[in-house]
């Protein structure tokens, strides 16, 4: 089943960011080929004038959902007007607030981060915020009414995986709002592994863009993403230490007078 | 503060022949999450070639996490060659009897367009020590007009006060580039005996006024020659180290250029070979993961092709180093000779032959303010 966000239905819950691929030209070819529906655009990259051929505008497919990110702001004033300059740009209003507070761990800002949440969603944004995995900040959010929180699994390119999975099952558990992974996931397995906890959809860039081949790699995840999205709709076996008698046996022994 | 770390290099380099002695190291260094001050020098006094290539596997690796398959590009343009500081390693020192120029606006312009039809959306605009024929209005007005060409406007000009750098952001300046030429403090006043270099202290807090008042990214750097580049790069990169920790949320970068000869007659007392220069950049790149590093043209086209992907973050390309030049035929001389003359495109072209995506746009055209 797609995930549903502000009315409209996403199908593919892999979304995939942008800022690190080596080509372009590789983003219609995702979206046509393997069905990857959104794609986060840093406004800061955006420039409209600049030569036809370098600007991303000219490789984002009309029918995919564009994402815009503040990367680069400092501060929720910063991510705002970063946020309305690129609603301006690409007529997306979906945009994730990403403000850094720091740029070698990359860890965002929460409470910046809830100031322009606030601004945003009253500008009648579709908010979709960057934050640190933290269950307290996702109901705020929740109830500021943003379309969805994107927690992260560990800091951004750290190819880590889900490293903070208690913090982040607490956030999937407690809020009603679809849960993003966003950072950290490295490696296919990383994601199957979100799905499978129940995050709504996962976010994937570095993993993609510096792979050897980023859109054999985007397959791998695309795969891994469904994967773990079925075995999490069908409900995974709880993990035991000692053997279990299947259900036909238990059957029989009761069977037997 | 950054007196303090400055002082702490100096006893890690009045220690060094201990230091050198732990060579055998290198390899558990190069593989640590964190590496102190100690190891850094380590590694930077390093000279084998087996570990310049474990430096350099590592450096690819945290250079793809952190910037991707990214190189973003950027052209100086110099907007006048009046100087009056008499740096004797510099082409257009103030003791140098050579005609000097200025753009005037018509000619800036000019620059701009010739410069964007190249694709590029990143500027630097550099003048010569020199606010008498350079003002600080000449540069706010260059500003200005850049803004409506360029997303990304640095300079390269003389330290300012923290207040003239509010007045440049708010106009439309990202970032301010300032070498220290050397950190010794000694061969420092020994180039710089008199006139508006000679004040160590206040140029060494340019980036600090510059992030005060709001730009977003500053480089630090040495000449690399003028002075024992052990002792320079080492100190360049803590300097780079102290900017990130008191301005975690501000882009800081730093760069390598090696003195390329501007036919001053002046002789360099080091020479910085192609392989310790890698190893440089490798080193601030295992040391600062997250810190920008810049390459010019002074580099020949094959040593810039090889270090993509490697540590570099930033090129330039196209560079001319008369005053303009891009427009005009009719130019000055040269600050330095560049070495790696291709066109724009001829780098773009290069880099994606290397699997890498020249990027051009790197913030918001027309600032936020």
């Amino acid at each position: 089943m797609g995930l549903i966000i502000d009315n409209t239905i996403i199908n593919n819950r892999l979304f995939v960011g942008t800022g690190k691929l080596p080509d372009y030209s590789v983003i219609p070819k995702m979206h046509e080929e393997l069905k990857i529906e959104v794609f986060a655009v840093a406004v800061r990259r955006i420039n409209p004038e600049i030569n036809k051929g370098y600007s991303i505008l000219d490789f984002l497919p009309k029918t995919a959902k564009i994402m815009i990110n503040t990367s680069g702001a400092r501060n929720h004033k910063e991510a705002v007007k970063i946020a309305e300059i690129g609603r301006e740009l690409t007529g997306s209003d979906w945009v994730k607030i990403e403000i850094s507070g720091e740029l070698k761990y990359l860890l965002p800002d929460n409470e910046e981060t809830i100031k322009a949440a606030e601004i945003l969603v009253k500008d009648g944004f579709k908010v979709f915020p960057y934050i640190s995995p933290d269950l307290i900040v996702a109901k705020k959010l929740e109830e500021i009414g943003v379309s969805a929180v994107m927690p992260l699994g560990s800091p951004i390119g750290s190819n880590k995986g889900i490293d903070c999975e208690t913090l982040l099952k607490a956030i999937i558990n407690e809020i009603s709002i679809p849960v993003i992974i966003d950072a950290g996931i490295g490696r296919p397995s990383h994601a199957s592994k979100a799905m499978e906890l129940g995050a709504d959809a996962v976010l994937i860039n570095t993993a993609i863009a510096t792979s050897n081949d980023p859109f054999k790699m985007a397959e791998a995840f695309n795969l891994a993403v469904k994967a773990g999205r079925i075995a999490y709709e069908i409900g995974l076996p709880e993990e035991k230490d000692y053997a279990d008698a299947s259900s036909p046996l238990i059957d029989f022994i009761k069977g037997i007078r | 503060m950054l007196r303090e770390i400055l002082k702490e290099a100096d006893e890690i380099l009045r220690k060094s022949h201990v230091l050198e002695n732990k060579g055998g190291n290198v390899r558990k260094i190069i593989d640590k999450d964190k590496i102190s001050k100690e190891d850094l020098f380590i590694l930077l006094t390093d000279n084998s070639d087996e570990t310049l290539i474990l430096m350099a596997n590592k450096a690819k690796r945290l250079t793809e996490r952190y910037f991707g398959k990214v190189i973003t590009l950027f052209t100086p343009l110099y907007l006048s060659n009046y100087c009056l500081s008499p740096c004797e390693y510099c082409g257009f020192s103030a003791k140098l009897q050579i005609p000097r120029k200025k753009l005037k606006e018509e000619e800036i312009i000019r620059e701009y367009e010739a410069i964007k039809q190249t694709s590029i959306d990143s500027i630097l605009l550099l003048t010569g020590c020199d606010k008498i024929n350079t003002p600080f209005e000449y540069i706010l007005y260059a500003v200005k007009l850049a803004k409506k060409y360029f997303s990304e406007i640095s300079i390269e000009a003389y330290p300012m006060e923290e207040e003239e750098y509010r007045v440049l952001v708010k106009e439309g300046l990202t970032g301010v580039v300032q070498y220290q030429e050397t950190y010794n403090e000694e061969t420092y006043k020994k180039l710089h005996p008199v006139g508006p270099k000679s004040d160590y202290e206040y140029r060494l807090h340019t980036q600090e006024r510059a992030l005060n008042a709001g730009v977003y990214e500053v480089t630090v750097g040495v000449l690399l020659g003028i002075n024992d580049p052990y002792e320079d790069v080492f100190k360049s990169i803590l300097h780079a180290e102290y900017l990130s920790q008191k301005y975690p949320k501000a882009e800081i970068n730093i760069s390598f250029p090696r003195f390329r000869d501007p036919k001053t007659g002046f002789k360099p007392k080091y020479q910085v070979n192609e392989k310790l220069l890698l190893r440089f950049i490798f080193c601030a790149r295992i040391y600062l993961p997250h810190v920008g590093i810049t390459i010019s043209t002074r580099e020949n086209s094959r040593f810039r092709d090889n270090i993509i992907g490697y540590g570099v973050t930033k090129m330039s390309a196209g560079s001319k180093t008369t005053v303009g030049g891009y427009a005009q035929t009719e130019t000055t001389s040269v600050q330095f000779e560049t070495d790696d003359r291709r066109t724009v495109n001829e780098v773009i072209n290069a880099i994606k032959n290397r699997g890498y995506r020249p990027e051009f746009t790197n913030w918001i055209k027309g600032g936020l303010y």
